[in-house]
């Protein structure tokens, strides 16, 4: 299967996946789904999901508007319990553990399990402040200062900030901003962090770069990154979800697997159609 | 249905001269416009009318009857002719106090405070003393002497004696001065014609008296001040957190909505019958907290239930609506995306409430606060109904005490039948409205600030 990827697929695609091979992370599940369902009071959202991410990888999930991509991403740290009529169905492994079992905090599995959002969203605080939040109000309290650039660093932001760290988040530009909140949510030390479309309100320059933070994010950290951009899941990600929507609006997974398969070959007509831009 | 009017099909589209269709929309436009700016007209009408009324009762001549004319008075004590009694230093005045009035009286005053530290003007030296030494010393006994201010405003309180006979309003003084002149000589010959601001620091610092010359507002200040300060300590944080638990906790459902429903129609009930609800719950039921009887005090006996703190909670109660109402509106123009990058993050919901939210909707809170005060300054039936006394002289001590507020005041003075009253009533007014539209530019300052910090 890889070398049909390597015949078919963009040289960086044949990187990524000869990357795969060679390392020992990517054989094990960071989480998955296991029938899931999500709804919105009736509505059903998302229908009969059953998906494995893998650790230290980027899975992106694509799928044409109003498919579920979101509303998926966010059953997985449940920020989905925070709209009142949610509710989700079936299992959400991590670690093994169910997390909508009855035991689990989900305080402490956001923690864990953290998110970036579409607009970049800074507190109105100072720099220093909007990544020191999150750690502090976590009990680490320990060298935050140290924390905290650490943190801008690996959201390669550091160079940028660092004789400002007291200007208001606001002060930045978009890119800087939404890398901003990557640096906070890197700042509570997550296992996995959930990005929702976390580039559709930036600039190409600005989305180039945090493709590439993407990039050395993921040696650290699994990632799960929805998007409506399929060049960039095609460039970026190594595992594709795609998603459809079927005549009760519901979401349902149409195909999932190694990026470079799913671009060059995929399994499902529907699948074909959708990332030949025949619809969607 | 008619078809839609064919476009004019080949011309050129004639852009210099107006279709009758096109004279017609725009003349129903103007007509609006002209019907808005009657509105805007009327509203302005009427709000300076209402400044003019209080400035013309404010200001005006007033013929004054003094019982010693005060310029006689100075010729007396020898000095030149035209000398002013308020040029006069301290000796002169005490002299002039002991050459007019009684010797008795003269004692009282010199017990109530020394005219001199080193000697004693009416009193005997030997039996100060032995009050000094007695059980019951006066106050004379341990205070320093008057001061110059103090004897002058005994000499013109005691001496000169004025009385106002007649007041003119502002307009009327300004344009018909002469006539007023005329009409004043004829009728009150002994009369000095003076203008008079019936605003004044004096007016501001005395208490309330029955003689419209003299009498001020500074008992209804203070009561005014300690009412509201109640009705903030009640209202401010049970309608914040009110509003915080309605907007961050509550769920969606039945019992939430009612109440939700409710608190929006509280907030257009009525004041008297907020007044009611005080009178039945703080002033009867709840009398022996309110009077303060619990503390074995033995101030409250006298005013019952009908004190400060009865008055502080039953505005307290009346602008609790509006209150939560207004801190809602700020707590729900927080970004959601705020609460959701705080939750994202594996903080709890208090965590994010309280390092988030609050900071960003904390100008709107205390906006909608500062209004709400306004309000509660501005309020005069509940206060009927609860029981603010009308005429009451002594300066509240604490939230047990009688008291009456600037409202009940003006309402007083307003029914009185004597024309001066009616002055001191509109000057009572310019400082109400004064207070209030500090506080109302506090808030928009407040706003404005924070408006701008935010982004």
């Amino acid at each position: 299967m890889i070398s049909d990827a390597r015949t078919a697929g963009g040289v960086m695609i044949e990187q990524t996946v000869s990357q795969d091979a060679e390392e020992s992370y990517g054989e094990t599940f960071a989480m998955e789904t296991e029938r899931m369902d999500a709804y919105y009071g009736n509505f059903r959202a998302v229908k009969d999901v059953t998906l494995s991410f893998r650790d230290r990888r980027i899975t992106a999930l694509i799928g044409p508007s109003g498919c579920g991509k979101s509303t998926l991403l966010r059953t997985l740290n449940r920020m989905n319990d925070l709209v009142p009529t949610a509710r989700v169905e079936g299992e959400v492994r991590f670690h093994g553990q169910n997390i909508y079992a009855d035991s689990v905090d989900p305080v402490e599995l956001r923690r864990r399990v953290g998110m970036v959002f579409q607009k970049p969203n800074p507190f109105p605080k100072s720099i220093y402040q909007n990544v020191a939040w999150g750690a502090r109000i976590n009990g680490m309290k320990d060298d935050l200062e140290g924390l905290v650039e650490r943190s801008l660093r690996q959201a390669a932001l550091w160079d940028e900030v660092k004789d400002k760290l007291d200007e208001s988040g606001y002060s930045l530009s978009g890119g800087q901003q939404q890398r901003l909140c990557i640096a906070r949510a890197i700042a509570v030390k997550p296992e996995i962090i959930l990005m929702d479309e976390p580039t559709s309100a930036l600039d190409p320059v600005a989305t180039l770069r945090i493709e590439e933070l993407i990039q050395d994010l993921k040696v650290n950290y699994t990632i799960i990154i929805v998007t409506h951009n399929m060049q960039q899941a095609a460039r970026a990600s190594d595992y594709t979800v795609f998603l459809n929507m079927d005549q009760d609006r519901a979401g349902y997974l149409v195909e999932a697997g190694a990026t470079s398969m799913l671009f060059t070959r995929p399994a499902k007509i529907e699948t074909e159609d959708y990332i030949t831009g025949r619809f969607g | 249905m008619t078809p839609l009017p064919p476009d004019v099909s080949g011309e050129a589209p004639d852009l210099f001269t107006t279709s009758p269709y096109m004279r017609r929309r725009r003349r129903r436009g103007a007509v609006v416009k002209f019907a808005l700016l009657l509105a805007l007209m009327t509203a302005v009408a009427a709000l300076v009318t209402l400044i003019i009324t209080v400035i013309n009762g404010s200001f005006g001549l007033a013929a004054v009857e003094n019982a010693k004319p005060p310029s006689e008075l100075a010729a007396s004590l020898g000095h030149p002719e035209g000398t002013e009694l308020e040029s006069l230093g301290k000796e002169d005045l005490v002299t002039l106090l002991e050459a007019e009035i009684s010797t008795n009286l003269g004692r009282r005053f010199e017990r109530e405070r020394r005219f001199f530290d080193d000697r004693l003007v009416f009193e005997d030296p030997y039996v100060l003393n032995d009050l000094c030494m007695s059980g019951e010393p006066p106050p004379a006994c341990s205070l320093s002497a008057r001061s110059r201010e103090d004897v002058y405003g005994l000499v013109v309180e005691r001496v000169v004696d004025p009385t106002i006979v007649g007041t003119w309003s502002f307009f009327d003084s300004v344009f018909n001065r002469g006539e007023i002149e005329a009409d004043a000589a004829l009728e009150h010959p002994g009369a000095e014609l003076i203008f008079r601001s019936w605003i004044s620091w004096d007016f501001i610092r005395n208490p309330q008296s029955p003689e419209p010359a003299v009498a001020g507002i500074r008992t209804a200040l203070f009561g005014s001040m300690w009412v509201v300060l109640i009705t903030l300590v009640f209202s401010f944080p049970v309608g914040v957190g009110a509003a915080i638990y309605l907007e961050e906790y509550a769920r969606e459902n039945r019992l939430n909505s009612i109440i939700q429903t409710n608190i929006n129609n509280l907030a257009g009930v009525p004041s008297i019958i907020y007044g009611m609800l005080g009178l039945a719950i703080f002033v009867r039921t709840l009398e022996v907290i309110t009077s303060g009887s619990f503390l074995g005090g033995g101030g409250g006996a006298t005013a019952n239930g009908r004190t400060i703190i009865s008055a502080g909670f039953t505005l307290g109660l009346l602008i609790l609506p509006l209150i939560i109402i207004n801190a809602q509106e700020a707590i729900r123009a927080v970004p959601g995306s705020l609460r959701q990058a705080g939750m994202a993050l594996g903080s709890t919901k208090w965590q994010t409430v309280r390092a988030h939210v609050l900071p960003n909707a904390l100008p709107g809170i205390l906006t909608g606060t500062i209004l709400a005060v306004a309000r509660a300054l501005g309020e005069t039936a509940p206060l009927v109904v609860v029981g603010a006394s009308t005429f009451i002289t002594t300066d509240p001590t604490g939230p047990f005490s009688k008291f009456t507020v600037l409202p009940i005041q003006i309402f007083q003075w307003t029914s009185r039948p004597q024309d001066e009253f009616r002055n001191i009533a509109a000057a009572a007014i310019v400082v109400l409205l004064v207070l209030l539209l500090t506080l109302n530019a506090a808030a928009v300052i407040l706003r404005n600030r924070y408006s701008r910090r935010a982004v």
